[in-house]
């Protein structure tokens, strides 16, 4: 009976957050792909070009290649830095450790403040330190990287380490128990119990990681905007400054955030094809625990 | 149950556009007016609640936060917060709105614009009106000067600022002024020069605009047509560096820390009385009058101009002009349209408008509707209205409306940043802004 009407009623349940998708995400992305092949000052105000502005993207010579690159070795260095920071932290916070719930709190809290603000707090904090050897974060490229370095890991640190955490916790205890009693030294525990174990989740952490760097924006424009001469711009901020920063260069703009989009989408479905070649295994455990059997 | 299930979404599908028309009910008699200038949007929206209550025309005031008009406009065109009155910045920004930019030839507001020539066209067709004229040079503390004049031992036999005619006697003044800092109570004799990245338009827009406008008058260019400002030769650099190197020379900052600095910063420092001089145009008086402890009295600020050791600047005044065009947003009902000229010349020609135009939002208005009495009483302003009065001293055309893009300029204010920290020799600053332009030209 219940099946039945869930049969004949799904299109309705469906409903709503099908319009709210379309609406807010599907309509966009269309539009946002057609503009790319448009000349325009507002989104309804459109002629259509071609190729042309993809065309210019790289030859306009203002850097998009080089803030792509720029982007790469910064979101590298972000997986490597943030993961064994936040696994760190994850490590130390499954111990009993006296108030190991309000550390984790505190550390995760950086993540709930708006980027921009972090941007600014991190700008002065740096200027404050450098201001003492006469210069500020925009006098070598070098500073401007390790700043926007140290914010993300501070930023993404916390919560990488919540789902490491959770991880962590996650593992049998029978099996450390197990290894305990074969003697294994706690480095050994950790190295070929535990990281294996929690696997998945470094998949997981790497990937949001690289993503959340690559993409990064209003810390990038809030804390070095992109000098010395655009030598620390991420992608998003030229994509921005192409938009803005020109007369006619809209649609270079909408291009070069299409070509950034589809290196996101085929980085993040490189982490999907993974995930689906590992599910089988943990799927029919999942399954075997908490679905009753099909009638 | 199922005849409930699908009224009620039959229901809530109907109450959607309801939900996205809700904002804009104020239809009617309602026009919304895109504000520039942040400093007086308070004042704005007070003088649209009396032309509310005149004429029963609402006209919402949006505002833009500061260096952000382009942007804010560009999303507001196509949302239901579309306005019918905007402003463009010169015929680069007309570029981008031409299309939206109607005929204001017929309107009253055009019929009283005392130079006719002011106005941006489009062949024919007048598509922007100036509406504030402005000034821009070297503003100094009287105060400051007076006391340093008042030294025994000075270097150059030169008694007051009125003597300072030309960029070597300006530097002699200056680098005197940096060795008796300690004598005058000051950090400085420039307040510094903010190049932080968004704040480095004082140096980008309104410096580059001295050497520019020279070079533009030598090599005699029809700046009327796009093909003459293909290139520039930068021909004179080398007075860009000379103003350029002083200030940053005899700066209340560091050089190396002018990449953190912002214009408030500097706006600041003048307002304490930690530096003599600092370079802004006459706007800058509400924001040094409002910095928290001022101490620099309205009598004691004046206006010299930017001299950088071009030929013939003894004659030079200050860089006047207007980048300020208000445009009527041709895609808007007639009805809308011909309620914004109505507000606009009301704005300029009422007894009420024009109060609010002049004591509170201090333009210098280029409309014959002003009489003599009816000018800004703010210091600066005065000074700017001074100049142009001054017989044989020409100003400084306002010619940085003609620049490429905002991505010029930024590239030019990392290049000064640069050359200021000393990692970038003056030549490639040079050779990097020709080619720049060229560049930014041809997209």
């Amino acid at each position: 009976m219940t099946r039945l009407w869930q049969r004949r009623f799904f299109p309705l349940f469906v409903l709503p957050t099908l319009l709210c998708y379309t609406l807010l995400f599907l309509v966009p992305l269309a539009l946002g792909i057609y503009l790319s092949f448009c000349r325009f000052s507002t989104v309804d105000n459109a002629t259509f070009v071609g190729f042309e502005n993809y065309l210019k993207v790289f030859s306009s010579g203002d850097g998009f290649l080089r803030s792509m690159l720029f982007g790469l070795g910064f979101s590298i260095l972000s997986v490597i830095c943030v993961n064994l920071v936040a696994l760190a932290l994850a490590l130390l916070l499954t111990r009993r450790v006296r108030g190991a719930g309000i550390f984790r709190s505190v550390f995760f809290m950086p993540n709930l403040i708006g980027g921009i603000v972090l941007g600014y707090v991190w700008n002065l904090l740096v200027n404050g330190i450098l201001s003492n050897f006469g210069v500020d974060i925009t006098y070598r490229a070098s500073y401007g990287f390790l700043g926007l370095l140290t914010l993300n890991i501070w930023q993404l640190g916390g919560y990488m380490a919540v789902i490491y955490i959770a991880a962590l916790l996650a593992v049998p205890k029978e099996t450390l128990e197990a290894s305990r009693i074969d003697g294994a030294t706690p480095w050994q525990t950790l190295l070929f119990i535990k990281l294996p174990l929690i696997l998945p989740s470094i998949l997981i952490c790497g990937f949001l990681t690289f993503t959340n760097a690559f993409k990064m924006f209003d810390q990038n424009l809030a804390l070095t905007g992109g000098a010395p001469e655009g030598e620390t711009m991420l992608p998003a901020l030229n994509i921005f400054n192409t938009f803005y920063g020109r007369v006619g260069a809209q649609g270079i703009g909408q291009a070069k955030a299409v070509i950034f989009l589809i290196i996101v989408a085929l980085f993040s479905s490189l982490q999907f094809i993974r995930r689906k070649e590992e599910e089988p295994l943990g799927k029919k455990n999942a399954l075997a625990n908490t679905l009753p059997a099909k009638k | 149950m199922k005849k409930i299930l699908t009224l009620l979404v039959l229901l809530s599908l109907l109450a959607l556009p309801l939900l996205f028309t809700g904002c804009n009910k104020e239809k009617g008699d309602t026009i919304r007016f895109l504000n520039f200038k942040p400093e007086i949007a308070e004042k704005y929206k007070e003088l649209a609640e009396i032309y509310y209550k005149e004429t029963g025309v609402r006209v919402i005031v949006d505002t833009a936060a500061s260096g952000t008009y382009e942007q804010t406009l560009a999303s507001k065109m196509s949302t239901g917060e579309r306005p019918v009155i905007f402003q463009v910045n010169g015929p680069r920004g007309y570029e981008n709105w031409k299309d939206y930019c109607g005929d204001l030839s017929r309107t009253k507001l055009y019929g009283v614009l005392s130079d006719k020539s002011l106005a941006l066209r489009d062949k024919e067709q007048v598509v922007g009106i100036p509406y504030v004229v402005e000034g821009y040079g070297i503003i100094y503390n009287k105060a400051l000067t007076d006391k340093y004049f008042a030294l025994g031992d000075r270097q150059k036999n030169v008694n007051s600022m009125v003597e300072i005619k030309d960029f070597d006697t300006l530097r002699v003044v200056v680098e005197d002024m940096t060795r008796k800092k300690s004598e005058l109570g000051i950090d400085g004799v420039f307040a510094t020069t903010s190049l932080k990245s968004g704040e480095d338009w004082r140096w980008t827009t309104h410096l580059f605009n001295i050497p520019l406008s020279y070079e533009f008058e030598d090599r005699e260019l029809d700046l009327g047509s796009d093909e003459a400002l293909q290139s520039i030769l930068f021909s004179h650099e080398g007075e860009m560096r000379n103003i350029f190197d002083l200030y940053i020379n005899n700066s209340v900052s560091d050089k190396g820390m002018l990449g953190t600095k912002t214009v408030s910063d500097s706006m600041a420092e003048f307002a304490l009385e930690k530096c003599v001089m600092v370079q802004n145009g006459n706007w800058a008086w509400a924001q040094i009058a409002n910095v928290d402890g001022n101490r620099v009295k309205a009598e004691n600020v004046a206006f010299l101009p930017i001299y950088t050791g071009a030929k013939g600047e003894e004659g030079r005044g200050l860089a006047i002009g207007t980048e300020n065009y208000i445009c009527i947003n041709k895609k808007a009902d007639e009805k809308e349209q011909k309620l914004a000229a109505d507000f606009l010349y009301w704005l300029f020609s009422s007894q009420t408008g024009k109060k609010y135009v002049t004591d509170y939002f201090g333009f210098i208005s280029p409309f014959s509707t002003f009489g003599e009495d009816e000018l800004p009483a703010d210091p600066l302003a005065k000074e700017v209205i001074r100049y142009t009065k001054m017989e044989d001293i020409r100003s400084v055309p306002w010619n940085f409306t003609l620049f490429p893009s905002q991505a010029f300029k930024d590239a030019l204010g990392s290049s000064l940043l640069r050359y200021a920290q000393g990692a970038k020799d003056w030549s490639a600053v040079v050779s990097d802004t020709v080619k720049k332009w060229e560049s930014e030209m041809r997209q």
